[in-house]
């Protein structure tokens, strides 16, 4: 499989108004990240994050081609998806501080956003288990005749585990409406994908092996993520069975928060730095004649939402120490015993 | 309906009942389409309700979990198939961190109203890998219920209140007991979950059971009751919700418990019942509480080695034998 794209980047067509809608999204993603950075180095994060800085256009793009009611998995690394799907940046940053109003009641934190009610149906931090997940909700969704689709994104290090194998084939003999989205990176966690992977495209490569397309595309230019995940979703919509999309991207910080990834060449980051998906959309959207001061002006305003969401989740009361022990069952107790 | 039948045509009309009054029931595994599962619990429901409700699946236990979570989420009420319960560990994943959590890690936002129905237990034969009770797995992890049933009449009751459930089942068949018979349900028969059944009554010792281990408490306590010695046996029939009330009530006029598990001794379940028993029924106890469990090796092959390891008849009766004699 070749790493030209298909589609010259240029081909792809968009409205300016549709690009900077996604853009701005994006900026509220970046800023989010951001402050999430920030939050933990002030000690009001607990635990790890796993920031999606530099991820955002495989999100938004993705978000972009599907219905309100599609179904989206993402990982620990899910951030952006949540967001991307319709939770607010203070809900976000609330379950991160442990608050009461955390997207999640704070009983999941920074590696489980989910917004079900909005499709977003958890971020899993058990690599690779969601694959198999989405391949029961689009299981269900084909039972059903509801004609949504499933969308699960993995890093590249989930290529390697036996639940992307068996999703893939079970998706692809049951001909399920699902996509698989890869967000590879380069690295899993630590270690570049290339040095323990026998294939060079490690989720592309897979997919004609398992009986489907495998499709290899620029994961930072939004416009690219938004085309070809359209065409994918169509294909599983139509009845057409499951697509592997593999988008090439580049996180901005490390792994986790621990990671200060010195491990990866100077260069190599400068040159993806250069790929920014903000950038690349600003290009885009230049090249179709909207201003600077117009994206400017998007900016600002990710800006101002995030800051007033890192406000209101700052100001928020702590977690419940009740809810400790609400929503194990389905009646909402935690009671074992009769 | 028969007069009698058998714990294995039980688990497939516990199925079918359910499926017939509720569209969202399918069911999914390896084998269990048009040849009925390996061990028969499946057949005539790929014909009844086919290819649409009932899905043959590779083998890929990850892949199968996921789909009945996924799918459970989704507004649908799988019917999972795990053929042995020793290849939980192949999807434990599933078991142990997403399909327990999803619901508390949320906060609440998703549901997920699953089955997972896998043959469990030794007593037949096939060795270290496909013979294990592995009840007690199931046990370590907040969040799921388990069921395991002792009779046919209880299979379709608990498979009933099981598939009806919004929170996920873990459903224990014992091979061993397939194809033992035992009365038909009536219609519409549902058990509760987390409700023991005293299958027997009597004043002097308290036998804890559940599952394989009832009816060779049974067989003990008739042995016994031509000793002079009258036992009571509580069949547990679920785990979670465990039902320590009837176990503590039983206790007020026997203060004499001997627990008998099929799952190893180290981690079993019967660990749980005597600690509870400890903490909320030492007042009660005249006598120290005694575990017939599994030995802790893994389960040999011939008879005569599975007899050595796992609970039997006269290990039972030994064990309350000298309870009573305390």
């Amino acid at each position: 499989m070749s790493t030209e794209p298909a589609v010259a980047p240029a081909a792809h067509q968009v409205d300016p108004d549709a690009l900077l809608a996604m853009y701005e999204q994006m900026a509220v993603i970046r800023a989010t990240e951001k402050a999430a950075h920030d939050l933990f180095m002030r000690g009001l994060v607990k635990g790890t994050t796993h920031l999606a800085a530099g991820h955002e256009a495989v999100a938004v793009g993705a978000s972009a081609a599907l219905r309100d009611d599609d179904y989206v998995f993402a990982t620990y690394r899910g951030h952006h998806h949540a967001i991307a799907r319709g939770a607010t940046p203070e809900e976000c940053l609330a379950e991160l501080m442990q608050r009461s109003t955390g997207v999640c009641k704070a009983k999941g934190g920074s590696m489980h956003l989910t917004r079900a009610d909005k499709g977003m149906l958890g971020s899993y931090a058990i690599v690779g288990a969601h694959l198999p997940i989405a391949n029961g909700a689009a299981w269900s969704a084909k039972l059903r005749g509801s004609g949504q689709v499933a969308v699960a994104f993995f890093g590249d290090g989930a290529t390697n585990i036996g639940a992307f194998h068996e999703a893939l084939n079970l998706a692809a003999v049951w001909k399920l409406p699902v996509v698989f989205v890869c967000e590879n990176n380069r690295y899993m966690e630590y270690t570049p994908i290339d040095r323990v992977t026998a294939v060079p495209n490690p989720a592309a490569d897979r997919a004609p092996a398992n009986g489907m397309p495998g499709v290899l595309v620029d994961g930072n230019d939004v416009v690219v993520v938004r085309d070809t995940m359209a065409e994918a979703v169509d294909r599983a919509r139509g009845g057409d069975g499951p697509t592997v999309v593999e988008a090439l991207t580049y996180r901005h910080f490390g792994h986790s928060r621990t990671d200060p990834a010195t491990y990866r060449p100077a260069e190599e980051v400068e040159e993806w730095l250069a790929r920014d998906p903000l950038l690349v959309a600003r290009e885009r959207l230049r090249a179709l004649g909207v201003g600077d001061a117009d994206i400017d002006e998007a900016d600002g305003r990710a800006a101002a939402v995030v800051a007033e969401a890192s406000a209101a989740a700052q100001a928020a009361p702590p977690a419940d120490p009740a809810e400790a022990f609400t929503d194990v069952w389905a009646d909402g107790g935690s009671s074992w015993r009769t | 309906m028969a007069d009698v039948t058998t714990y294995r045509e039980a688990v497939a009309e516990g199925v079918a009942r359910e499926m017939r009054r509720d569209p969202r029931v399918v069911c999914l595994g390896e084998d269990i389409g048009a040849a009925g599962g390996v061990f028969k619990t499946m057949v005539g429901l790929y014909d009844e309700f086919g290819p649409d409700r009932v899905w043959d699946t590779p083998i890929s236990e990850q892949a199968i979990a996921g789909a009945a979570m996924g799918a459970a989420m989704t507004g649908l009420r799988p019917v999972a198939e795990i053929m042995f319960s020793d290849f939980l560990a192949c999807c434990w994943d599933y078991l142990a961190n997403e399909i327990p959590k999803a619901r508390y890690m949320t906060g609440g936002q998703v549901t997920v109203p699953l089955v997972i129905r896998t043959a469990n237990g030794g007593g037949l034969g096939f060795g270290a890998q496909h013979s294990q009770a592995v009840e007690n797995w199931a046990l370590t992890v907040p969040g799921l219920k388990i069921a395991a049933p002792s009779t046919p009449a209880d299979v379709v009751g608990l498979m009933a209140a099981a598939i009806r459930s919004d929170d996920p089942v873990v459903f224990f068949e014992h091979k061993g007991l397939f194809a033992g018979k035992g009365e038909p349900a009536p219609p519409d028969h549902v058990v509760e979950l987390g409700r023991a059944r005293v299958a027997r009554e009597g004043n002097d010792v308290t036998l804890v059971a559940l599952a394989s281990t009832v009816p060779l408490a049974l067989a003990a306590a008739e042995q016994l009751a031509g000793e002079g010695v009258s036992t009571e046996v509580v069949d547990l029939r679920c785990l979670v919700p465990l039902d320590m009330a009837t176990v503590l009530r039983s206790l007020e006029h026997t203060s004499r418990l001997v627990v008998v598990e099929e799952n190893p001794y180290q981690g079993g379940w019967g660990a749980t019942v005597a600690s509870i028993v400890a903490d909320e029924g030492f007042e009660l106890l005249d006598a120290p509480v005694r575990r017939v469990a599994a030995a802790c090796v893994p389960l040999p092959f011939a008879d005569a080695l599975e007899d050595q390891v796992i609970p039997t008849v006269d290990k039972v009766a030994t064990a309350v034998r000298k309870l009573a004699a305390y």
